[in-house]
């Protein structure tokens, strides 16, 4: 009687569920969205308590309450520029907690698992440790603690796809012989290496696409789990998850006119980067540098001023006195908008949030799709921090890593602004050709610091 | 018996999976660009919904090795729930404190922004 009413609990939280994802298609109802959720999962929770006979609840009580005290300081104090930090760090818990409940699953039953139950649990293992080494990398590498750079070697990607396929092997061993548990440790080392190797050789720029895909990754394990259990919550949150992912994984490798391969095993940068040095050098001569005095002066006399933000923006966390500038340009009577790239930043939708902490009004954050047209009528584009998806090579030069990337258009501005820190090429490793156009004002200095110092200077005038 | 339930199960446990790969797909497609990131935060707190299986599992555990091993899960899968959705409706929150400035703004200028 209890697994009737359970299954109807059930059917409560997955309509939850859906209903959260359609609320989020929109600011206005996002907020319902998210209670919807956290309804819909204490939902599956209390009615798992009422089907099944718990004998540990002290162990789940632990549990829960340490899960919560590391969650909410997390939550609560996260800086917004940390975000795609802690979306990384939540695929890699959220990716081993299945791994381990697989794991814990086949152990209870070992060694009477057949075939099929031990095959999707393999699947779904490998999928979740892979995806927990992934995403530490991929949280270390955002967090600094260790180079963004991709590392690149001699046949990476024979190394790699070797760990996979001997972790696959393992697996398939291990379903034809379910009783030698002493393989399921050894293929989980092999699924973790691979992860690992996966992502070191990944760089920075890269991290909107890999997030979405380990995020893919992560809700895929989710559901393999809930076939094992038959749990059909668990399957359809899980393929919520995965079909999310999946879909801004596809999203963001558009955006950058890449496969997901290519994204995966192509390492662009690296090696680019190395053969530039020299070059930059030679050009660094004809670029033309200015002063904020001169901004303040150009953007005195601008009806139309387009923002251009990159992750630059979110490491000198200059969002603040972007806005500040807009407002000051806003009392002024100039028109501001945002430009936001898709892969701008390093997750799916981060500078969004990151002006929305500064409190951008979100009708001022232009899509590429539909600032482009703009672009030619602009007075001036401040580019902040970004670099690589404003580089027009990327329409000309069918030998760059960026041809055929969508770019925005801010070499067709009247006047182009470009703050940038030094001369170093972007994430590409190409030189901007924006930075020789005859109309661009190029200010060197961090982000904020030259914005600080423009805003100060457009106060004095 | 778990693996036989799981077997005679399959056909429905698959169309149920790709019935609900199909509506997420539709229903991410409409989700605005604008919030692709708290998005992420909210399918990655409702993915731990794996802590039901946690709990299952730790209705007949056999050992405490598995007794471990769940618990640890049962943590990080808190640990997500709890930080997901704190931080979803962070975000979001951030958002929604835009619309009545934003109109104020629209009215000293003409309205010469474009909406939407």
């Amino acid at each position: 009687m209890n697994g009737e009413l359970v299954s109807y609990l059930y059917v409560v939280s997955i309509i939850l569920f859906v209903l959260s994802l359609r609320w989020m298609s929109e600011v206005k109802t996002a907020q319902r969205g998210n209670w919807a959720a956290a309804l819909g999962l204490a939902i599956a929770i209390i009615g798992t308590l009422l089907a099944y006979y718990i004998q540990r609840v002290d162990l789940l009580a632990a549990g829960f309450v340490v899960g919560a005290l590391i969650g909410s300081p997390i939550a609560l104090r996260l800086p917004m520029t940390a975000v795609p930090q802690r979306t990384a760090m939540s695929h890699a818990f959220g990716s081993m907690a299945v791994a381990l409940i697989g794991a814990s699953e086949y152990y209870n039953h070992a060694p009477n698992v057949d075939a099929f139950t031990l095959s999707v649990l393999c699947a779904e293992m490998i999928l979740g440790f892979l995806t927990f080494t992934g995403s530490c990398v991929a949280f270390a590498k955002l967090q600094g603690l260790i180079p963004g750079n991709p590392l690149i070697y001699p046949g990476r990607i024979y190394v790699s796809l070797s760990t996979l396929i001997i972790a696959i092997g393992l697996g398939v061993y291990f379903v034809l012989n379910p009783g030698d548990s002493a393989i399921l440790p050894i293929m989980a080392a092999f699924a973790l290496a691979f992860g690992f190797l996966l992502v070191m050789a990944i760089g920075g720029a890269d991290m909107p696409t890999v997030i979405a895909i380990l995020n893919a990754y992560a809700g895929l394990s989710a559901a393999g789990l809930g076939f094992v259990l038959d749990n059909k919550v668990l399957i359809v949150a899980g393929s919520l998850d995965g079909s999310s992912g999946l879909i801004l994984a596809v999203i963001m490798s558009q955006a950058m006119n890449r496969s997901f391969l290519n994204v995966l095993f192509g390492g662009v940068g690296a090696k680019i980067a190395k053969g530039e040095e020299p070059k930059v050098g030679q050009i660094a001569r004809q670029v033309q540098s200015f002063t904020v005095d001169d901004v303040a002066t150009i953007l005195d006399n601008a009806r139309t001023v387009v923002f251009v933000p990159g992750y630059g923006m979110a490491v000198s966390q200059a969002q603040h006195v972007v806005k500040e500038l807009a407002d000051v340009l806003q009392t002024r009577g100039t028109d501001v908008k945002y430009a936001i790239h898709p892969v701008a930043g390093r997750m799916p939708g981060h500078m969004n949030v990151l002006l929305a902490e500064a409190q951008v009004p979100y009708d001022q954050l232009w899509e590429m799709d539909r600032i482009n047209p703009l672009f030619p009528e602009t007075d001036v584009a401040i580019v902040v921090g970004a670099n690589d998806v404003t580089n027009p090579a990327a329409r000309t030069k069918a030998d760059s890593p960026l041809y055929g990337m969508p770019i925005l258009d801010v070499d067709k501005a009247k006047t182009v602004v470009f703050i940038k820190r030094s001369m170093n090429p972007g994430f590409s490793g190409m030189d901007n050709e924006l930075f020789y156009l005859p109309h661009t004002m190029m200010v060197f200095g961090d982000a904020k610091k030259v914005l600080t110092d423009l805003l100060a200077a457009m106060k004095k005038t | 018996m778990v693996a036989n339930a799981a077997l005679s199960d399959l056909s429905t446990n698959l169309i149920i999976f790709i019935l609900a790969t199909f509506l997420g797909v539709e229903l991410i497609r409409h989700v605005s660009r604008l919030l692709h990131t708290p998005l992420m935060a909210l399918t990655n707190a409702i993915s731990s919904v794996s802590i039901v299986a946690g709990l299952i599992v730790l209705s007949e555990p056999k050992n405490d090795f598995i007794l471990i091993l769940v618990t640890i899960a049962i943590t990080l899968a808190s640990t997500n729930i709890v930080s997901g959705f704190m931080i979803t409706g962070r975000i979001l929150r951030m958002f929604r404190r835009r619309d009545p400035n934003e109109g104020k703004k629209k009215q000293q200028q003409g309205g010469d922004q474009a909406p939407k």
